[in-house]
């Protein structure tokens, strides 16, 4: 079984968004990278199938020389290559999930396993559109995965519960919170990584469908207040307030 | 024309698709084009009521194999609807399917996507998206370079305005072929509420709630002023046995109500993604320096465990929420 694992380099949540000067884009200055964690959920599934019934999991990730930590992170949990498109993987769900479909095709991926969505971006575009480029079955926002023969059953989120997808490999799922609790890398691992390469490659030239025009801060919220009194009188003010002022019932 | 895949839910169109075409409507009217309806499944029945919110034309595909949700065989008919009526723009609600069906439909038809949107317009004949990126800390504005241009709708963003439309029926075929996938079944969640994402009113409980027992007080409340519970990821991660599912923030739900009532939560910029999009937003908590303060309209610095048995009793006595 072939297993290609795509992650993302995204900001961390902790991150202070600032605009930069194009008006347009993320200032990077400041931006401390990580990991998509959805990403992560996805690894660790590629990682425990590897254990189980034995598998050949390749890493990918588009973008520049700073995605290669990514990768290093990934060859040191598990993975066994790791393969950099060099590109802009930070913009167009389209045009990142058509040169990972131009590097996939033809490859042999039995399954292919990222993030439900990239953080920050927050698209959840990227692993239904790659499903489609490829022609293959997909199951997205997935907690639970078994493979069978040929086929997998996965257990999506949706309103109010989950639902079982049943299909045939090869197949697109991509991972939520839930799916796995990912570990973290051996010193063994760091080391073993240490010795392999990462293959580098340019990014297929592709069209793109949409792109962001203009960033912009969300306005201030206006400022509060404070309700006095005891917890009776609190809320008893608070659910006037509600009613008379913000016409919330 | 505009083309706007709509769900039905036992027999009636869910909110957030009527909010949905709703939002088609408004965009058609100001581009001077038509709006399309679009319904798949063993029985459409119910559809017609996507004339009350503009629909011109309700295109209908029933057949038993649609019965249960297909990802390939769903985008299929999406993307040949809008070859076959020569949309430029393919809209759904960004629900569970809308999520999934309509970015493989937008890569079927070399169409760019703007997904969980807050705000749409039409500008020089094309589509212009507003969502939140970095989970409400920035807002992009998205413009597009493709023929079709696709989006999914945040639920409670678009008001569902009623407003009459023609609303001529015509089915259309259900794809041919082997589904490469298949909903098998559902498994619904006990208590069977509305999920957060569509939620009007919610109470949420952080790391001040101490235990997960403790949320019952919040489900009392929730029950009186009819709303949902959640929870932030501090008491979601706490190992008190709260699902996932319940987790508002930048790794869980997005959500947009209109009042969000923050219980024990002191406002994580992690939590705060999640919910800052929220209309109203009440804070309890005992820590008059907690940030969720500074977002709140309307704070209660005190011991929730008292505030808020008072809130459910004060609102029971008020007649809160039995409308």
């Amino acid at each position: 079984m072939k297993i290609l694992v795509a992650l993302k380099q995204v900001p961390d949540t902790e991150t202070r968004i600032k605009v930069a000067a194009d008006g347009k884009s993320l200032d990077p200055a400041d931006v401390k990278w990580i990991t998509s964690p959805y990403d992560e959920y996805a690894l660790e599934e590629a990682i425990r199938i590897k254990e189980g019934k034995g598998a050949e999991v390749v890493a990918l990730s588009v973008g520049g020389d700073t995605a290669k930590e990514v990768l290093k992170n990934a060859l040191a949990l598990g993975a066994d290559t790791a393969v950099l498109l060099k590109g802009d993987g930070q913009g167009d769900a389209f045009a990142v999930a058509q040169m990972i479909a131009t590097y996939a095709k033809d490859k042999g991926f039995d399954l292919i396993l990222c993030g439900n969505k990239g953080l920050g971006g927050d698209n959840a575009a990227m692993g239904p559109m790659l499903a489609e480029l490829l022609g293959v079955a997909q199951a997205n926002v997935v907690v639970k995965l078994e493979l069978g023969e040929g086929t997998f059953k996965a257990e999506r989120e949706v309103e109010g519960g989950s639902e079982i997808v049943e299909g045939a490999l090869p197949a697109v799922i991509t991972a939520q919170k839930g799916l796995n609790e990912p570990r973290y890398a051996s010193l063994k691992g760091i080391m073993a990584a240490k010795k392999k390469t990462i293959e580098e490659l340019d990014a297929a030239a592709v069209t793109s469908g949409a792109h962001v025009s203009a960033l912009t801060l969300p306005p201030e919220r206006p400022a509060g207040r404070l309700l006095p009194g005891d917890a009776a009188g609190q809320a008893q003010a608070l659910l006037q307030a509600l009613k008379d002022e913000a016409k919330v019932f | 024309m505009i083309l706007v895949f709509c769900e039905l839910k036992d027999g009636q169109i869910r909110k957030p698709s009527a909010e949905a075409l709703s939002e088609g409507r408004r965009l058609a009217d100001a581009s001077g084009k038509k709006v399309g309806a679009l319904f798949a499944g063993a029985s459409c029945a119910g559809a017609a009521e996507a004339a009350k919110f503009g629909a011109d034309v309700i295109l209908t595909a029933e057949a038993p194999t649609l019965a249960s949700y297909s990802s390939d065989a769903f985008a299929t008919l999406l993307a040949e609807a809008v070859k076959a009526k020569g949309a430029s723009v393919l809209l759904a609600a960004a629900t569970a399917v809308g999520k999934d069906v309509i970015p493989r439909a937008a890569a079927r038809l070399g169409a760019g996507y703007a997904s969980d949107v807050t705000g749409l317009s039409m500008v020089d004949g094309k589509l212009q998206a507003v969502r939140p990126v970095y989970a409400g800390k920035a807002f992009a504005t998205t413009t597009f370079s493709s023929a079709v241009q696709t989006a999914t709708t945040r639920p409670n963003v678009f008001p569902a305005a009623e407003k009459a439309g023609a609303g001529t029926v015509e089915a259309l075929a259900a794809p041919a072929g082997d589904f490469k996938s298949v909903v098998k079944e559902i498994l619904a969640k006990a208590g069977g509420k509305v999920d957060l994402s569509e939620a009007n009113v919610i109470v949420s409980g952080g790391r001040g709630m101490k235990d997960g027992a403790n949320f019952k007080i919040l489900e009392e409340l929730a029950d009186a002023i009819g709303g949902v519970v959640g929870a932030s990821r501090a008491a979601v991660d706490a190992g008190w046995g709260l699902p996932h599912s319940m987790q508002v923030g930048q790794t869980g739900k997005v959500v947009s109500p209109t009042l969000y009532i923050a219980c024990g939560i002191s406002g994580a910029i992690q939590h705060i993604a999640g919910m800052s999009g929220s209309k109203f937003i009440v804070a309890i908590n005992k820590d008059p320096e907690a940030p969720i303060f500074k977002l709140a309209n309307y704070g209660i610095v005190g011991d929730l465990f008292e505030v808020v048995p008072e809130l459910t009793k004060a609102a029971k006595a008020m007649g809160i929420g039995s409308n």
